[in-house]
């Protein structure tokens, strides 16, 4: 149906609105190229981009020489630079690598040189004393530390939902709830068959992260297969923020960053991830051996974590391949590209592979001449506990009082952040979606007070049965 | 990391002699206590639409016997408290949160504006709330349909949609309010479970369960894993004894009970918490280790009925009203009151050699089942007193005397309250 009357022909269509996707999506428009972002999800970072440890790495202890090493470096210095401008709470706190044995301390000083190799020299071996002095609430045994005084924490949600918006704005048609499930070519012209009808496209940019393997199959490629890896995290009540002040990182494995201990903008502190590979590429569910697994790591790094209420446990997949390295082609004469394989780096590297990904359309022969960008970032709602939230904002309060009517008490969302969620470019349309876009219902009652509120907001504001919001409408997909 | 006070020049100022920061039962009692033996403002801050805290959302009826001495619904209760506090001159201010400024100081906000706090005494009673499935550490799924008592009786308020079939997680008193909530809501509820070895909750509470609403009762059961991906649609249930499994099909499930102190307010403003309630430590008087703050309700016994709470509140208030008006030097030292297993908490959990004691109660939780047994309290080994209680049943009120307060010394160590 909507194939006869929408038959534009767009330049690229980005499958996959996760924070990459979105990153690319905004970057193609912004040079003046016709795009369209789908995403079988609600709402955009519904997948891997949700469930992370919410960390801006320097790339410190990326494999030296790799793509991804590169693509890292300069995604921290552009995710930072966008962040400041775009409002996204971000916070410089640093990480200490800790050494809880003899083979881990002699470990830190490859470490060291490791984060030389890729173009990091702020790096520093502590001893024990230095390590301590810096986090006196570490549990007993830590023999040093490693220092990355460049880790940084970073509102992931914002991240993705600010790149999303800046896409829109710059003409990308975002379309939601939208699966791809076939593509023809004919004549150079890729016709995507979607759940909501068709989209003609001349290029197709894979970024569908989980399920980006199978779409490469479907564009005849066969160079990485996706394993679903399962990360559980733990979120602590906010009084445990004054446990810890830096992320706290165990010595890397090859399979795994490891088990880490970081504090969130939000306030929180972050117990995780796992590194489970599973056979099932939706399952998002927590695990009693999972959370026991975290808990026995964090008695350890922060013993007292564990005295403090828990207030949410949340697993997330993410993309592994058998590769060391992201999965990144070009196919000009196919007017195809895949970015595949992007790993738990993908936050702090979305804006440099959507960099990446315009120098390569460029060298196919695009035509991505930089814009102009007067108009810049635009402004997002702090909801960083290092930024001045509305409900302590006297003057933002005395020209709108709705930011001063507290809905959610333990996050101390205002209606008025509600409404301007409800009325921005990329709008809720979940529960989820409120959450990550206000914080409402993310704190430790998680809803006893203002989940029946936040549900009748939302239901109103959509014009919708809330059995839909509160999946009672049948679907369970 | 958070910044400092935001236009601080900006900002309007609220000074009361008392802020009481919730309206629930115990702030609206302790704030007419206190209004009707002392004259100046005695300010209440509510951050709901309406005073009355969360009896004002239990519809059912039996609020206010030991308070107001009659019968009331739990709206009708909070109508009738606030309405006395309005009466002896007691402001209420709604829709107002308040929070603590970096610099320690008290704030408050609403749609009236952001307002710094100064008063000679601060109040907090700000309550307890249920403890969700998330700090239950409970696997799984996080699909939608997963509730707390509370979050149901507004779904239901609301005439929100809530599903069909239902489990409630917990068997005290008011996992047995969320029955009736579900059935008022049309919900059919598939089984009521408990990890312990019985029902918490009066007799008559499990009579009509079983037989008037003919919902089977699992005791030793622990919910180990919720699935569904929008909505729920199973539960996993374990038997504590043989390990073995169930599966249920539902598409509701309500964790109701497991009341943790509503802490944060106490916590930001570097009031320090009793290790056994998780609220402020207190003497009996509400006096927290904060000069010129004082707790009292369920934020630190959580939780006693409504009813009951008014009752210790106010005497608070009463303590609070008569220190208004005297020459206030520092604190007496407290000597804390540590509990040891299998009981959970003690309140009174702070004791003032030589301070007015405050009321004749001391209230205490356990988390075991018994019989004829009995609590002592004990500092150095020297015994204080010795109470005889008939039956201990986890999450239901156990009441003993307070005489043994008066026999704590404040050169000696810690007082233990302990079971024998």
């Amino acid at each position: 149906m909507r194939a006869e009357t929408r038959e534009h022909l767009f330049d690229v269509a980005v499958i996959g609105a996760g924070v990459v996707g979105c990153a690319v999506a905004r970057d193609i428009g912004r040079r003046g190229m016709s795009c369209v972002l789908v995403d079988r999800a609600d709402d955009v970072g519904d997948a891997t981009s949700k469930a992370n440890t919410a960390i801006l790495h320097t790339g410190f202890d990326a494999e030296p020489g790799t793509l991804e090493s590169r693509l890292v470096a300069r995604g921290h210095q552009l995710l930072s630079d966008y962040a400041g401008e775009a409002g996204v709470a971000l916070e410089r706190i640093g990480a200490l690598v800790l050494a809880w044995d003899d083979d881990q301390r002699a470990a830190l000083p490859g470490l060291r040189e490791k984060a030389l190799s890729n173009g990091y020299g702020a790096v520093a071996v502590l001893d024990a004393h230095e390590a301590y002095r810096r986090e006196p609430f570490l549990g007993p045994g830590c023999l040093g530390a490693l220092a990355i005084p460049d880790e940084s924490i970073i509102d992931p949600w914002s991240t993705t939902i600010a790149l999303a918006t800046d896409a829109v704005r710059s003409g990308v048609d975002l379309r939601l709830e939208t699966e791809v499930v076939g593509v023809t070519t004919v004549a150079g012209v890729h016709r995507l068959e979607t759940t909501t009808g068709s989209l003609a496209a001349r290029w197709v940019c894979n970024v569908a992260g989980l399920g980006a393997d199978r779409l490469d199959n479907i564009f005849g490629h066969a160079e990485f297969h996706v394993t679903a890896r399962r990360g559980q995290l733990v979120v602590f009540d906010k009084m445990a923020r004054q446990l810890v002040s830096s992320i706290l990182l165990p010595v890397p494995t090859q399979r795994s960053k490891g088990v880490l201990v970081a504090p969130t903008v939000y306030g929180n502190v972050l117990l995780g991830p796992t590194a489970e590979d599973l056979d099932d590429r939706t399952d998002t569910a927590s695990t009693a051996d999972g959370v026991e697994q975290l808990r026995a790591a964090g008695s350890r790094v922060l013993p007292r974590l564990l005295d403090e209420e828990v207030t949410s446990v949340f697993a997330g997949l993410r993309a592994a391949t058998e590769h060391r390295d992201f999965q990144i082609r070009a196919y000009p004469e196919e007017r195809y590209l895949c970015v595949g394989g992007i790993r738990s780096t993908g936050l702090t590297a979305s804006m440099a592979i959507a960099e990446h990904v315009v120098e390569l359309l460029g060298s196919a022969g695009e035509d991505v001449v930089r814009l102009d960008d007067a108009s810049g970032a635009t402004r997002f709602p702090p909801l960083g506990e290092c930024q001045v939230r509305p409900y302590r904002d006297a003057a933002l309060i005395a020209t709108d009082p709705e930011y001063g009517r507290i809905v959610c008490h333990c996050e101390l969302v205002s209606a008025g952040e509600l409404r301007d969620a409800f009325e921005s470019p990329v709008p809720p349309r979940s529960t989820g979606g409120i959450r990550r876009r206000t914080r409402a219902m993310n704190g430790r009652c998680q809803g006893f007070y203002c989940a029946a509120t936040v549900v009748s907001a939302l239901a109103a504001a959509r014009g919708i049965d809330p059995r839909h919001l509160l999946g009672l409408d049948g679907g369970q997909s | 990391m958070t910044t400092g006070r935001v236009q601080s020049e900006a900002c309007a100022r609220e000074v009361a002699d008392v802020v009481v920061i919730g309206s629930g039962p115990a702030g609206l009692a302790a704030a007419t206590a206190i209004r009707r033996s002392h004259p100046g403002r005695v300010l209440v801050v509510e951050r709901q639409a309406r005073a009355g805290g969360i009896p004002a959302q239990c519809d059912h009826r039996g609020f206010g016997l030991r308070d107001l001495h009659r019968s009331y619904s739990g709206p009708d209760y909070s109508r009738a408290l606030a309405g006395q506090a309005l009466e002896a001159g007691v402001e209420i201010i709604t829709e107002t949160t308040a929070f603590i400024e970096s610099d320690g100081a008290l704030a408050i906000t609403g749609p009236a504006g952001l307002r710094h706090v100064e008063a000679a005494h601060v109040l907090l009673a700000t309550g307890a709330r249920e403890r969700p499935r998330t700090a239950r550490l409970v696997p799984g799924t996080r699909p939608a349909g997963v509730f707390t008592t509370g979050q149901l009786q507004q779904f239901v308020r609301r005439s929100l949609p809530v599903g069909s079939r239902a489990l409630v997680v917990g068997a005290e008193h008011v996992s047995f309010s969320a029955v009736l909530t579900l059935r008022e809501a049309g919900v059919a509820v598939r089984a009521m479970v408990t990890d312990l070895e019985e029902a918490q909750s009066l007799p008559v509470a499990n009579a009509v369960l079983r037989h008037l609403y003919r919902v089977p009762l699992m005791t030793r059961t622990a919910v180990v894993s919720l699935e569904g991906r929008r909505r729920l649609q199973g539960v996993t249930l374990e038997d504590c004894v043989t390990g073995a499994r169930l599966s249920v099909e539902v598409d509701t499930i309500v964790f109701s009970g497991g009341w943790v102190p509503e802490y944060g307010l106490a916590r930001s403003a570097g009031v320090v918490l009793d290790p056994g309630s998780g609220g402020p430590a207190v003497d009996a008087l509400g006096r927290t280790s904060r000069i010129g703050w004082f707790a009292a309700g369920n934020l630190v016994h959580p939780v006693e009925t409504a009813d009951s709470t008014a009752v210790q509140a106010a005497r608070v208030g009463a303590g609070m009203a008569a220190s208004l008006t005297r020459t206030r030097g520092p604190l007496a030292p407290a000597v804390p009151v540590r509990v040891a297993a299998p009981l959970a908490w003690v309140w009174p959990n702070l004791v003032r050699p030589g301070l007015t004691s405050g009321g004749d109660v001391t209230l205490l939780r356990t988390a075991e089942f018994g019989a004829q047994r009995s609590v002592r309290f004990s500092q150095d080994g020297r015994e204080l007193g010795t109470y005889r209680i008939r039956h201990l049943t986890p999450n239901r009120s156990l009441r003993v005397g307070a005489a043994w307060r008066n026999g704590v010394s404040a050169e000696g160590g810690l007082v233990t309250a302990s079971l024998h």
